[in-house]
């Protein structure tokens, strides 16, 4: 029984995240955040062993396979490619399977990448491709989702209000990172609840934007993390599936987000996640899913995520601040919005995430999922050695 | 790292069209059935799932969400996907294990081909601003390969058909393959061209199909076979995307994942991964296979391709290889992409 290798985030980066990039290519768009990801780690091509690269489906760009054309750009010629596709997850996954290519003792630096291009791309219509024995997504993933938002509300009583709170802090949150795609550094609730009603209870300012980026991470060893000022060590690593349907399936609290959260936490070490963690990028593409979530990943009991939201303390400053970065509300490349979350948790850790740096943070999750509410990939980084 | 083996293979029958849907599970079921019954394993017992499709394959995006309803996986398990062949789903299962985090995984990849014009599809592999819109579909891109080594004097029209020849012969054997036949050299290089220089014997078959392999670590294996398939390298690597910057007469990426996989020394059967007949050539000359190998006695991808399966199946034929006895040290080899873009090489023995 071998033991697993210590990994840990040397470096990130990531686009100026917008609504369409037309000044660059999709080789061009990944190759900017992979720059900055290698700058931020002090790293060079030769010491990249692996490539590891997640998107979204294919049919959003219409490419096939879109990790063979993009070989050269990401630096993967006559090295090993791994293109991972696992929903709107992806770019969880795609950081938790280039974790383990390191914890596996296979290679010392491995690059990670995920990246989409809205503007080159139709989702809505990618999405809405009838599916046999399926039923249909006409109304895209709002439409989708929206009753699962019903039913939460419904079920915990929470006040219809909480979205909007949501929704105006990331928004916040976003103004003060960077390479956010929306730059709204005053909104409200108000602004929020006057905004257009598009799938009841979701409001437009509650949904995310569609936007062209990318975002990369490399990760190392041990033996690469001492050459590297203050890295993100992983402490834990989680994915977990489940169908689409079932009889019986909870898909307000899926059961594969709260297994996937109990296996993070008791391989992180940790009991009382609220207490425990000092930072968290989970990814709310429509607001209500920062109260959902709170509960599915237990730092809430079930029906009480809404009340850490109302009571503001997940602002930054608060108890437990969600999205520091804007999350998912403030810019969603599909692909990369995972990895983005990943990213951003590391950033937190490391002491590099600029304004919206919550203040000694040493430990953070980073959560994505995908398909209806059902694929889940989450890490934990930390400032100390796990 | 740990010891892991290929402990269990199955596939499905490689037919030109099934009549179930592009979400594999009408083809899944029955070999997850096979292959589980067959170790005396259920599904609980499974620690991680991996597996490899395409949607542009399936003409819709997510396809192999649909897929994992052939396992059935409630309660909710641990699972990834990849888009490409299951070769590479299996290497990322391998390093699951390796990791200690899992004893046991079961890796899976399926394709209906027939449901669209496969040759048109894998055109929109290329690079899409400057090589896509001009649509050079797969037999065009495999036809400038082949006429640059015939040209180049690597290889003839009869080497190919002598492949051909051997692929059909050996496929007699295989119940699962689509192709099969005794024709002579002569009798096929009578044959028209469909892509000059390629003519219909050079060319896979288009063919539906899912394979499956299950992997279990050290004693774990142990439990399950009498002779596991001991992977004793596994490796992949990319060539460039641009084809007039490559040479397309070789295969560099196959030599650097075999070199990392531990090279050739003592291998006795090698299961290639070529659609067309002029890559097996490439591949047995820069990996430097001589007579003494015996190349994919399956009959191959000639026999039967199911893309994003034919990967898989290449390294669970030579794993059987091991299981039965037949031979203690074999190779298999997976390729995805135009031109053998990227290649994939597992090394296996069996200990006695």
């Amino acid at each position: 029984m071998a033991g697993k290798e210590r990994a840990a985030v040397l470096g990130t980066g990531q686009t100026h995240h917008k609504a369409k990039r037309q000044d660059v290519s999709m080789a061009g768009l990944l190759r900017e955040a992979i720059d900055r990801a290698m700058a931020d780690a002090q790293v060079g091509w030769d010491d990249i062993d692996a490539v590891v690269l997640g998107k979204a489906p294919d049919f959003f760009e219409g490419v096939m396979m879109p990790d063979l054309f993009l070989a050269d750009a990401v630096g993967a010629v006559g090295k090993p490619l791994l293109r991972v596709h696992t929903a709107g997850s992806v770019g969880g996954s795609t950081g938790v399977v280039a974790a383990s290519l390191v914890q596996a003792g296979v290679y010392d630096r491995v690059l990670a990448c995920a990246w989409e291009k809205q503007s080159e791309s139709n989702a809505m219509w990618a999405l809405s491709i009838p599916i046999p024995f399926n039923m249909p997504v006409n109304a895209g993933a709002g439409g989708y989702f929206a009753p699962h938002v019903r039913s939460y509300i419904r079920r915990s009583g929470a006040p219809t209000h909480v979205g909007a709170i949501v929704a105006a802090k990331d928004r916040r949150n976003g103004a003060k990172n960077p390479y956010a795609h929306l730059q709204q550094a005053d909104m409200t609730v108000d602004k929020v609840q006057a905004s257009q009603m598009l799938w009841d209870p979701i409001r437009y300012d509650e949904t995310c934007p569609s936007s062209d980026g990318a975002c990369a991470v490399v990760i190392g060893n041990e033996k690469a993390a001492a050459a590297t000022d203050r890295p993100a060590w992983i402490h834990a690593t989680a994915m977990r599936s489940e169908p689409t349907t079932y009889a019986g399936r909870d898909q307000v609290n899926p059961q594969a987000g709260r297994i996937a959260a109990a296996a993070l936490s008791n391989q992180a070490g940790i009991t009382t996640p609220l207490e425990e963690t000092d930072a968290a990028e989970i990814y709310v593409p429509f607001s209500w899913f920062e109260p959902m979530w709170l509960e599915n990943l237990g730092f809430m009991p079930e029906g009480q995520g809404w009340k850490l939201t109302e009571a503001g303390e997940t602002e930054i400053g608060g108890q437990l601040p969600i999205n520091p970065s804007g999350g998912v509300l403030s810019s969603n490349p599909i692909g990369a919005s995972g990895m983005l979350r990943f990213a951003e948790a590391a950033m937190q850790v490391m002491g590099r995430a600029g304004e919206h740096q919550v203040d000694g943070a040493r430990k953070a999750l980073g959560h994505a999922y995908g398909g209806g509410s059902q694929f889940f990939a989450m890490w934990v980084v930390g400032a100390d050695k796990p | 790292m740990r010891d892991v083996a290929v402990v269990g293979f199955a596939q499905s029958p490689q037919v030109r069209e099934t009549t179930g849907t592009t979400n594999g599970v009408e083809m899944l079921v029955p070999i997850f059935a096979e292959v589980l019954s067959g170790l005396g394993l259920t599904k609980g017992d499974i620690g991680f799932w991996c597996s490899g499709s395409s949607d542009y394959l399936a003409g819709r995006a997510f396809s192999f969400i649909s897929a994992i309803d052939a396992i059935g996986p409630v309660p909710p398990i641990n699972e990834s996907h990849v888009e490409a062949d299951g070769a590479w789903a299996l290497f990322e299962a391998w390093v699951k294990i390796q990791t200690g985090e899992v004893d046991t995984a079961l890796v899976y990849g399926f394709g209906k081909s027939s449901a669209g014009n496969l040759r048109r599809t894998l055109a929109l592999q290329l690079d899409p601003y400057v090589l896509a819109p001009l649509y050079p579909d797969s037999l065009a891109v495999a036809g400038l390969q082949a006429r640059l080594g015939i040209e180049s004097g690597a290889w003839s029209e009869r080497e190919m058909a002598e492949v051909a020849v051997r692929s059909r012969r050996d496929a007699e054997t295989n119940p699962n393959a689509q192709v099969a036949g005794s024709k002579d050299v002569d009798e096929l290089l009578a044959q028209p061209y469909v892509a000059n220089p390629l003519r219909r014997h050079d060319c896979a078959p288009v063919t539906d199909g899912a394979s499956v392999i299950v992997l279990a670590a050290e004693e774990r294996a142990h439990e399950l076979v009498e002779r596991p398939a001991w992977i004793t390298g596994i490796a992949h690597a990319i060539d460039s995307a641009h084809l007039g910057a490559r040479d397309l007469t070789t295969s560099p990426s196959t030599v650097i994942a075999t070199q990392r996989a531990g090279g050739i020394d003592g291998v006795e059967v090698a299961e290639l991964y070529t659609p067309f007949t002029h890559q097996e050539l490439i591949l047995r000359r820069d990996l430097g296979l001589g007579a003494d190998v015996r190349i994919t006695p399956s009959g191959g991808a000639l026999a039967g391709n199911p893309m994003f399966a034919g990967g898989l199946i290449r390294i669970g034929e030579a794993a059987r290889q091991i299981h039965s006895g037949n031979a203690s040290r074999t190779l298999a080899h997976a390729t995805g992409g135009p031109a053998l873009q990227q290649n994939l090489v597992c090394v296996m023995e069996g200990r006695d």
